[in-house]
């Protein structure tokens, strides 16, 4: 492939004495959407916190191999795991607004932490950042209101434009849509075809439709083993690997 | 699919009856069992009523201007007030606060955040036998570790006694309400690229900030009324004292020595203090809760 933006090499992740991800290498290419699929408990989540250095939060967690975003590895050493997470959003499967904090804070959180306080140049990000989150018209009257009154899908888009917001040149996303109604689900899904040209996205689904719908490469997760990576049509159409088969069937998982 | 509530045909003699839904006696044991709750309930507030209104009855009546802006006359003449002792309540807990919620905020914060491992459980462990020493105890300690080598009663030595009272309240109350923020909120202000002093700081606390003073509210009000480790700390004064390394009067204390006294009109004095602390308790209690209902 030409010119990955995130690349893994041999990644591996523990809990504890559990390991959860088995050497998985994977990349990605600029502005496409990358979709991790397979059965519970196979390690999509993990893998996935494992691309911006979020697993090691958790206690006696432990990774091994590297993680390149733009050829530079953000295991390397002397690198700051803080300074990573500027560069890389993520969104959660559960909607996570900060509570007590106003829709405008919630999105301007980010910037402000990076030491921006200039009112118009929040202001203006804020509305960007909604913008692309498709959520402006909703909230634009309520930019004062707390994040935590807003529906659930509208808290979810929320939590997008947060991460937007710092400009990230890749957005992870756990099944973001897995807590929301089929409406709120297809707003976001069409969202996200949208933003395809501002970043790279990589997101678990555990709905295999919105995979084949959006996304352009799509990769088949088994027991913490990346088992197929392809383009998407030819993953669900020609599959190579008898278990990815057997899973888009409904054989299994 | 039809579903029946009859019992099967197949269930047999007393199953038959207990799965019956015509049960009158279970009905009524139910009324029963209600009302007598209900009776218990009230009972438990009767106490409480009564303390106000006799409070009320017995101080509210003596309370007047002077009684918040004189200190106390000598015995034999009539008139004066307790200016020095709500001076030096105010002050006593003041000086407590400054010191007890900042230091009970920070412990409850480690606790919660960083306090997962051994060291966090003796300290929890260390912090729930604290809630439950005597205050008087307390009071003895601060004795042994100030007054005595100081040589003197101090306002000092009482306010470090009710801000060790403080302390571990506020600490549990921070601990409790801090670990009801749903760890993914954490993670989300980690993933947004907050290093985690910022996140404890900025996202959790400031979302439990309502919570939190609400219980540093009521360890205030808790403290305020505390006699037994003032006796020999603050001791008490007849005078109005600013000085805080001299003894000072607190409402509490004051109001024991009138009520002890041989004296008509102390005993009428005392009554017009305890309503107002009890006043003041209540205010801050009622306050509180205010603050709390609006932020819902
Ligand atoms: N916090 C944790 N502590 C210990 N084991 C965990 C933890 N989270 C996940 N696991 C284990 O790691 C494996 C992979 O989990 P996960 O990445 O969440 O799977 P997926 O997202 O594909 O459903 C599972 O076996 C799970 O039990
Ligand atoms: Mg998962």
């Amino acid at each position: 492939m030409a010119n990955p933006i995130l690349e893994t090499k041999e990644v591996s992740a523990w809990f504890g004495k559990h390991q959860a991800v088995r050497g998985i290498s994977f990349s990605a290419e600029p502005n496409t959407i990358n979709a991790m699929i397979g059965p519970s408990g196979c390690g999509k989540s993990t893998f996935l916190r494992c691309l911006n250095r979020l697993h090691e939060e958790v206690e006696g967690a432990r990774v091994e191999g590297s993680v390149l975003l733009s050829k530079e590895d953000i295991y390397g050493q002397g690198v700051d795991p803080v300074a990573v997470r500027r560069r890389i959003g993520m969104v959660f499967q559960k909607p996570n607004p900060f509570p007590s904090m106003s829709v405008f804070d919630n999105v301007a959180a980010g910037l402000r932490l990076a030491g921006i306080h200039k009112r118009s140049v929040l202001a203006e990000v804020v509305e960007r950042s909604l913008v692309q989150a498709a959520l402006w018209e909703e909230v634009k009257d309520k930019l004062k209101q707390p994040g935590t009154s807003l529906s659930g899908g509208q808290q979810q888009r929320l939590c997008i434009a947060r991460a937007l917001a710092v400009n990230p040149p890749v957005l992870l996303m756990d099944e973001p849509t897995s807590a929301l109604d089929p409406i709120s689900t297809a707003k976001i899904e069409e969202l996200l075809v949208n933003l395809k040209n501002d970043v790279t996205i990589v997101i678990v689904t555990h709905n295999m439709q919105q995979a084949a719908r959006i996304s352009d490469q799509t990769c088949f997760f088994l027991t913490g083993e990346l088992v197929e990576a392809g383009e998407t049509s030819r993953i669900f159409t020609n599959p190579q690997d008898t278990r990815t088969e057997q899973y888009i069937t409904g054989r299994f998982g | 699919m039809e579903v029946s509530l009859q019992p099967a045909a197949h269930t047999t003699g007393r199953l038959r009856d207990r799965l019956s839904f015509r049960d009158f006696g279970r009905k009524w044991k139910n009324r029963g069992m209600r009302l007598l709750l209900l009776v218990m309930a009230i009972a438990a507030i009767a106490p409480l009523l009564s303390v106000f209104i006799y409070v009320f009855q017995q101080g509210g009546s003596s309370l007047n201007w002077s009684f918040f802006s004189e200190v106390p006359v000598p015995v034999g003449e009539t008139g004066g007030g307790m200016l020095n002792a709500w001076v030096g309540t105010v002050t006593i807990v003041l000086m407590a606060s400054v010191v007890g919620i900042p230091w009970g905020i920070a412990a409850g914060i480690y606790l919660s955040e960083y306090g997962k491992g051994k060291l966090g459980n003796v300290l929890r462990f260390a912090t729930d036998i604290l809630t439950s020493v005597p205050s008087i105890i307390i009071g003895l300690f601060a004795y042994a570790i100030i007054v005595v080598p100081l040589k003197r009663f101090s306002a000092h030595a009482g306010a470090a006694a009710l801000a060790v009272i403080m302390v571990p309240f506020v600490t549990r109350t921070t601990e409790e309400l801090l670990k009801l923020v749903p760890n993914h909120v954490r993670e989300a202000g980690l993933a947004l690229g907050l290093p985690r002093w910022k996140v404890v700081l900025w996202i959790v606390l400031r979302g439990s900030a309502g919570g939190i003073m609400t219980g540093v509210m009521l360890a205030v009000a808790r403290v305020a009324g505390e006699t037994a480790p003032l006796l020999f700390t603050a001791f008490g004064n007849r005078f109005l004292s600013l000085s805080l390394d001299q003894p000072m009067a607190t409402l509490p204390v004051q109001i024991y020595t009138y009520a002890i006294s041989p004296y008509e009109e102390w005993h009428r004095q005392a009554w017009a203090g305890a309503f107002v602390l009890v006043i003041f308790v209540f205010t801050l209690n009622l306050f509180t809760r205010l603050i709390m209902a609006r932020r819902r």
